[in-house]
């Protein structure tokens, strides 16, 4: 599963992140990594990008970032 | 002198403490990125004085726009003596992973630990000597908004450096220190980076930091060590199943998770935050695009309302004013002391023309330009911008714009009528992609500018009286609907290509403090004063000369045929075979080759215009109540112009930053040249849709 799919309100647990080159490393910057707790939040208006809260911050991220972020249900 | 580099995540309070230590007045906001190039002061500590610098906030020491660029570039270069680390407490895990990189640079490092109080609120205690402890470097607990901690600051950094104490190094998982003290050995005494440690540019090449490899590669010694790199990062991926570049960047977050966890506890697990409530309400899908049109809406009407509406001041003689009523009034005053005293023909239409009737009208302006400052500051205190960014970036993306050029747009202007383009095309920093960049710098002098906000503000008072302020909302829709489409003009036609990820953090929501409010307010306003006093005077006056001469001693009554035969009222003639098609006449036309210079110069010289072809001396008015009571004008023309206004060539020193910003002149002449077309077209719509109707 990647975060793209996840619905709002949702707990997940990144499992890795894909990609490569500048994307990916900023994603690594903003504190995504392997194990990193990760909670919908909210998607906006027009349903992208989407609010997660990580390491107790809000970010906003496109769900075409999100599609790189390999999830699983929080507690598996 | 020694120097002191203020450097951390963005939005963790850098300038506030930059501006505590220096004295100065940066530009604070509450969203990432509101700082992009250096800013230097000077501090004094135990007597020494020490060169301070406030850096663009960056997520990492790898470079991802250029913004975070200029402040890498800085560390890595400059080689500062001490980095004040600004570390946003409640925030403590994702700061502390720039941390790592920082002490990696081997420079002795002071952490402020800033915004305790929003931790607290959080729910996080920090032990700051154990966090020092851990990292080898100073803490000292700071809350810079307030100005705290800022004493004991300073004594840490003078410290620091007596002891010269650098931060300890900490070591990453095996895997990966094997490799890097291998490469350390090869690089030893190469000295390719003379001012870091060779530990930073051997993880930096395991990083496969762009920068570094190609430094190395320019220096002509790659035969010898890539193949040994290229070894590495290979024996790194069989062992963790990752590229080097991930591996690392997961040590670290594990080692930033590892420090946390030691010296922070943490209480309130699971309770909401204040934050989170207003975000539920603010972002939510249906309520969110809703409570922003209606935030400027208020805005404008609140700021019209107080400023230029309401007759709430009194006067002398018993009539009551608004606050832009006084302003006027005090110079219709000054102009009709000055044609009582003032003899000599040549001084006195210098002094009631060309600087009264120029000056004087931007002057007015002031209150409105003040309040509508008061209101933004608080916005851009609040936390609100950034979630405007989150709820618009699909809709921009449809124009091919983002959600970070919402930044730019503000700061230019596009949440009220006060901001300025140049910041703004600078804002744009904050894109990575070269184009999106573009387009947005492109688009940005589009936006109501506080220049521009004086121009309305005179046509409306003119024309539209009872509807200010849904005028001024009615114009900042059509502001933000033409850049759009000017957008996506760019980016079908011209600069097509790909598209910057959109990853901002949304921070925590404050409540703006009012001393800040106001002391930024009129920090703001001052420099519209000062602008309008010295540029604005001094332009006028070229223009003012330019309708006077040739001068031949006329009757007064032929004042207007006097100034038709002038150097400019010849030019604005000239350019009414153009102009015509949009409604605008010589005088008009006068007023927008000023307005080239800076946009207040369109209320400046259309001011000096009608005051010089103003034959009846004794009473002088208004230049609204002039406009209003000329049968040339109608509402019409006054709503084509203010549309031209918004969109015609940017003003010259835009212009100039966007020659700096794209590092070319072919971009800044074609700003000029494409939305003075562009504005062109859009007033000949209007212009003549709405005679056909009628
Ligand atoms: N509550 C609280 N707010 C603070 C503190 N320090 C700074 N702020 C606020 O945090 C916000 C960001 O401050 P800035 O100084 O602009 O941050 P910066 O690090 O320079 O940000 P960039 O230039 O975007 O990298 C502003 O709204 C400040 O008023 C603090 O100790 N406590
Ligand atoms: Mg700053």
């Amino acid at each position: 599963m990647t975060l793209a799919e996840s619905k709002e309100g949702q707990t997940v647990v990144v499992r890795k992140v894909r990609g490569s080159g500048p994307s990916k490393r900023r994603l690594m910057d903003m504190g995504i990594s392997r194990g990193t707790e990760l909670k919908v939040e909210r998607f906006a208006p027009l349903m992208d990008p989407v609010q997660i809260r990580l390491k107790g911050y809000s970010l906003a991220l496109r769900r075409s970032e999100c599609a790189f972020i390999e999830t699983e249900h929080a507690g598996k | 002198m020694l120097n002191i580099a203020v450097a951390g995540n963005p939005n963790c309070g850098k300038t506030c403490v930059f501006n505590n230590l220096t004295g100065a007045r940066q530009h604070v906001g509450n969203y990432p990125g509101v700082t992009v190039e250096l800013f230097e002061g000077f501090t004094v500590i135990n007597g020494k004085r020490f060169h301070v610098t406030d850096l663009p906030g960056t997520y990492s020491l790898t470079a991802y726009s250029k913004d975070e660029l200029v402040a890498r570039n800085f560390l890595i270069d400059k080689k500062p003596d001490v980095i004040v680390n600004v570390v946003d407490a409640s925030n403590l895990e994702r700061n502390l992973y720039l941390t790592l990189q920082l002490i990696e640079l081997k420079i002795p490092v002071v952490i402020a630990l800033n915004m305790g109080d929003i931790a607290v609120k959080k729910g996080f205690v920090v032990n700051p000597s154990r966090l020092g402890a851990m990292l080898g470097v100073k803490v000292v607990e700071t809350i810079a908004r307030n100005n705290s901690g800022m004493e004991e600051l300073k004594t840490a950094c003078s410290e620091i450096i007596s002891e010269s104490l650098p931060p300890r190094t900490i070591h990453y998982s095996s895997e990966i220190e094997d490799c890097v003290s291998d490469l350390e050995k090869i690089l030893s005494g190469k000295s390719f980076f003379p001012h870091v440690p060779d530990r930073w540019t051997a993880l930096k090449m395991l990083e496969q930091d762009e920068t570094v490899i190609s430094c190395l590669k320019t220096s002509g010694s790659s035969e010898k060590l890539f193949p040994v790199l290229e070894k590495y990062i290979q024996k790194i991926h069989d062992l963790t199943g990752d590229d080097s570049e991930t591996a690392i960047a997961e040590a670290r977050c594990a080692a930033a998770s590892g420090i946390f966890r030691d010296c922070v506890s943490i209480s309130k697990i699971g309770k909401r935050l204040i934050t989170e409530k207003i975000d539920s309400v603010v972002c939510n899908r249906y309520l969110g695009p809703l409570i922003l049109v209606v935030i400027v809406y208020m805005l404008f009407t609140c700021v019209f309302k107080v400023a230029d509406e309401l007759q709430w001041i009194p006067l002398f003689n018993g009539e009551w004013v608004s606050p832009v009523g006084l302003f006027s009034t005090f110079f219709d005053f000054l102009s009709e002391t000055a044609s009582t005293y003032i003899k000599s023909d040549i001084l006195k239409s210098m002094i009631k023309d060309g600087i009264i009737g120029g000056v004087g009208g931007v002057m007015g302006f002031v209150p409105l330009i003040f309040l509508m400052f008061v209101f933004i500051s608080a916005l851009e205190d609040s936390g609100y911008v950034a979630r405007i960014a989150f709820i618009l970036d699909r809709l921009l993306r449809a124009f091919g714009l983002q959600g970070k050029s919402v930044l730019s747009l503000i700061v230019s202007g596009g949440l009220g009528g006060g901001g300025c383009a140049v910041p703004g095309v600078m804002a744009a920093r904050t894109l990575r992609e070269e184009k999106d960049r573009l387009i947005t710098i492109l688009v940005t002098p589009m936006m109501n500018c506080g220049a521009k906000l004086p121009v309305y503000a005179m046509l409306i008072a003119a024309f539209f009286p009872d509807s200010r302020g849904q005028m001024m909302f009615l114009l900042w829709a059509l502001s933000w609907a033409f850049s759009l489409m000017a957008a996506l003009f760019l980016r079908k036609f011209i600069i097509a290509g790909e598209q910057t990820p959109f990853v901002m953090e949304l921070p925590v929501y404050h409540m703006p403090a009012f001393k800040n409010l106001f002391i930024h307010a009129w920090s703001r306003t001052w420099l519209y004063i000062k602008k309008a006093g010295t540029i604005i005077l001094g332009i006028n006056l070229i223009f003012w000369s330019m309708m006077y001469f040739p001068h031949q001693d006329t009757v007064p009554d032929h004042a207007e045929e006097q100034l038709r035969h002038s150097f400019a009222g010849r030019t604005g003639s000239a350019l009414e075979y153009v102009s015509k098609y949009i409604g605008f006449d010589w005088k008009i036309n006068i007023a927008l080759i000023g307005g080239f210079a800076a946009k207040e110069l369109v209320i400046g010289t259309l001011g000096t215009v009608y005051s010089m072809g103003d034959d009846a001396l004794e009473n002088p008015e208004p230049l609204s109540a002039k406009l209003s009571a000329s049968k040339d004008w109608s509402p019409l023309r006054a709503f084509a112009l203010m549309v031209f206004v918004m969109l015609y060539a940017p003003c010259m020193p835009t212009v100039a930053a966007i020659r700096r910003e794209t590092g070319a002149w072919k971009w800044a002449v074609f700003s000029v040249v494409y939305s003075t077309t562009f504005a062109f077209v859009i007033a000949f719509i209007i212009y003549n849709s709405a005679r056909i109707f009628s």
